[in-house]
């Protein structure tokens, strides 16, 4: 059976990054979710959808991130859910869990010292916990197979 | 054309110095975005800031590019496969608050069309060279082995808990 798969990453190099990582989706059935409008088109990724950006400040927005992020869950019902950052990702990965998807959290290779705030909140929902750093991985006893450098 | 950049947060001037000292030399225009800093290259055409766009025109249409060992350039060299040069950051000599960046240029050295100067003087020779090697998006064998864990995952035969 084909896998859903949800891949979200904020607009900027999240977004480049989760694009390098396209690949591993061959043969899926792959709906990607950014930030930042026309940067789907940018890069050729399609069925993709624009949610709205957040951060850890500004609460209103965090619902306003997690409505949309629900809303594309529920219709989507991905299998699994792939983001690289940063909030809207981890946020993405917590209800997906919920629902029962398998989640996987890749830090951003520009966290070269240590794991991204988010990166810390993403270790209790994701499933395979990821950075791209080996020394950065060992410290906070995430996985490391690789990097897109 | 010669491009310059050294990111948006920091200044970086032992590389625009050493630059701004080399253009007459090398008898090529370089256009350096550094940031915002009075004007004392009188030998560049310097940038404070460039827009999205901007920075990609320039980017796509330089010979090469020179900046400090930073993710989002060294992805942009592989989009864009120019080549790229790069002096990483000393936490030593003031430009960066620890030497992420030496592990950085440690971990990128290996890839085609990305050069690295240990020092400012390996500057001159790299941009005298005429061919230098482009960058591109093929993938490097720890870009493969994070490709294969990812799909290993997905379908399904990952160690995952």
């Amino acid at each position: 059976m084909t896998k859903r798969i949800l891949a979200v990453g904020s607009g900027g190099g999240h977004w480049q990054q989760l694009m390098l990582m396209r690949p591993a989706f061959e043969g899926c059935e792959t709906l990607y979710l950014t930030t930042l409008s026309g940067l789907p088109e940018q890069f050729g990724a399609s069925p993709a959808a624009i949610i709205p950006d957040c951060n850890r400040n500004e609460k209103r927005q965090i619902l306003r991130t997690t409505w949309a992020v629900f809303g594309h869950l529920r219709r989507f019902r991905p299998d699994v859910v792939i983001s690289t950052g940063a909030l809207p990702g981890v946020l993405a990965l917590g209800l997906a869990r919920l629902a029962g998807a398998r989640t996987i959290w890749v830090d951003s290779v520009a966290n070269a010292e240590e794991m991204s705030m988010s990166g810390k909140l993403a270790r209790r929902v994701a499933h395979l916990w990821m950075s791209q750093w080996e020394h950065v991985a060992a410290e906070s006893g995430a996985e490391y197979a690789g990097a897109v450098l | 054309m010669i491009f310059a950049t050294v990111g948006t947060q920091l200044p970086f001037a032992r590389l625009i110095d050493a630059l701004d000292a080399l253009v007459l030399e090398l008898g090529e225009t370089i256009i350096a975005q550094t940031g915002p800093k009075d004007g004392r290259w009188p030998h560049l055409d310097r940038r404070e800031t460039l827009t999205p766009v901007e920075f990609e025109q320039i980017f796509t249409s330089a010979r090469v590019v020179v900046a400090h060992a930073g993710i989002g350039t060294i992805l942009s060299a592989k989009r864009w496969r120019k080549p790229l040069v790069i002096l990483p950051r000393r936490h030593a000599l003031g430009e960066h608050r620890n030497d992420h960046q030496l592990a950085t240029a440690r971990q990128v050295e290996k890839l085609a069309g990305i050069h690295v100067a240990w020092q400012v003087d390996d500057l001159g020779p790299l941009l005298r060279t005429p061919d230098l090697t482009a960058a591109s998006e093929a993938q490097s064998p720890t870009h493969a082995a994070l490709i294969d864990r990812l799909q290993r995952f997905i379908v399904g035969q990952g160690s995952d808990a």
